[in-house]
């Protein structure tokens, strides 16, 4: 009995899909003769290869521009801070050796003007033999 | 080998020739984006190719073909669905756009009107099917294929076909009743 249903339900189907209603046959007509002349012309269309071909070349050759610059620019980028350092380091070891010197230089001149304090102060004590018996005279008039 | 070979790719180029404008058009109406349309018959002639000597026969070859574009269709959806920020660069026109192909025939401007705006009514009801349905309403009113022949190239039964013809058809007459 069901599958006798299942053949009557089918038949229907079958038969309602034959005779379509005038105005959804229409619709549908239409509609198929839309897409056939939609199709045709897309088919005929002129094709944008070359255009595309050369778009592509030119995002590639801008991608390739950009990679490239962008290497170049992280690699010179790099020998540039690699060379600042380079350089910021040899003028603090020009400094600290211009400052070991100026220090020992201050030191010499420290030891030297010591050293000929020493000398005036030795040389003035000193009196020649010749001149004793002047300089005794000197003491006794001026402890008078 | 070669003299062999020949006349096989001469059957296949006849019939690239003879079924592409069928492939294209099915494919158009299906995914309504004119390149991934050509894309997609490209590559359903290519996959034919690689097979046509595994064509037996036992359908016509435009049943075959139009199973090869059905199953790459979906097998493209099904990449889509997974890739969904390619979602956004679809190239599908709208349902307006694609009303406006109709054939330069003998109709005033008024009837050339109506007939833009039942096509654009039966564009929104193919847009709302699911993807079966659509593939069923399109091989049968636009390539104008029989029951037997959707089923083959779908796989489904032939009643599961004449279903969905049913109820796609339920959604024309729905949608055209309203424009009335």
């Amino acid at each position: 009995m069901s599958e006798f249903n299942k053949l009557e339900r089918n038949a229907a189907k079958t038969a309602a899909l034959n005779e379509l209603d005038p105005a959804v046959q229409q619709a549908i007509g239409d509609f198929k003769a839309s897409v056939h002349a939609w199709s045709d012309n897309a088919m005929t269309r002129p094709r944008t290869v070359v255009h595309t071909a050369v778009r592509h070349g030119w995002r590639f050759a801008a991608a390739w521009a950009m990679s490239a610059s962008l290497l170049l620019a992280g690699v010179s980028g790099g020998f540039y801070v690699h060379h600042r350092n380079e350089v910021q380091k040899e003028i603090a070891l020009e400094q600290q050796k211009q400052e070991q010197q100026r220090q020992l230089a201050q030191r010499r001149a420290l030891q030297e003007e010591r050293l000929l304090a020493n000398v005036d102060s030795d040389l003035s004590r000193e009196v020649p033999e010749a001149m004793e018996p002047l300089a005794q005279l000197m003491n006794e008039s001026n402890s008078q | 080998m070669t003299s062999t070979n020949e006349p096989a790719a001469d059957d296949f180029a006849r019939m690239v020739e003879s079924h592409r404008p069928q492939i294209f058009r099915f494919l158009l109406a299906s995914t309504r984006d004119i390149d991934l349309a050509e894309t997609l018959t490209q590559d359903c002639f290519l996959k034919a190719h690689r097979n046509w000597s595994g064509f037996r026969g036992d359908s016509t070859a435009m049943t075959w073909l139009m199973r090869i574009a059905i199953n790459l269709q979906r097998d493209h959806w099904r990449n889509r669905r997974l890739q969904f920020w390619r979602q956004a660069t679809t190239n599908s026109v709208d349902l307006d756009e694609a009303s406006d192909w109709l054939p330069s025939g003998e109709r005033t401007a008024e009837q050339h009107l109506l007939a833009k705006e039942r096509v654009r009514h039966v564009w929104r009801v193919v847009e709302k099917l699911s993807g079966r349905q659509k593939t069923v309403f399109l091989l049968r009113f636009v390539e104008e294929m029989d029951l037997g022949e959707i089923a083959i190239a779908t796989g489904l039964s032939e009643g599961t076909v004449k279903a969905h013809l049913s109820r796609a058809l339920g959604r024309v007459r729905a949608e055209l009743g309203e424009m009335q």
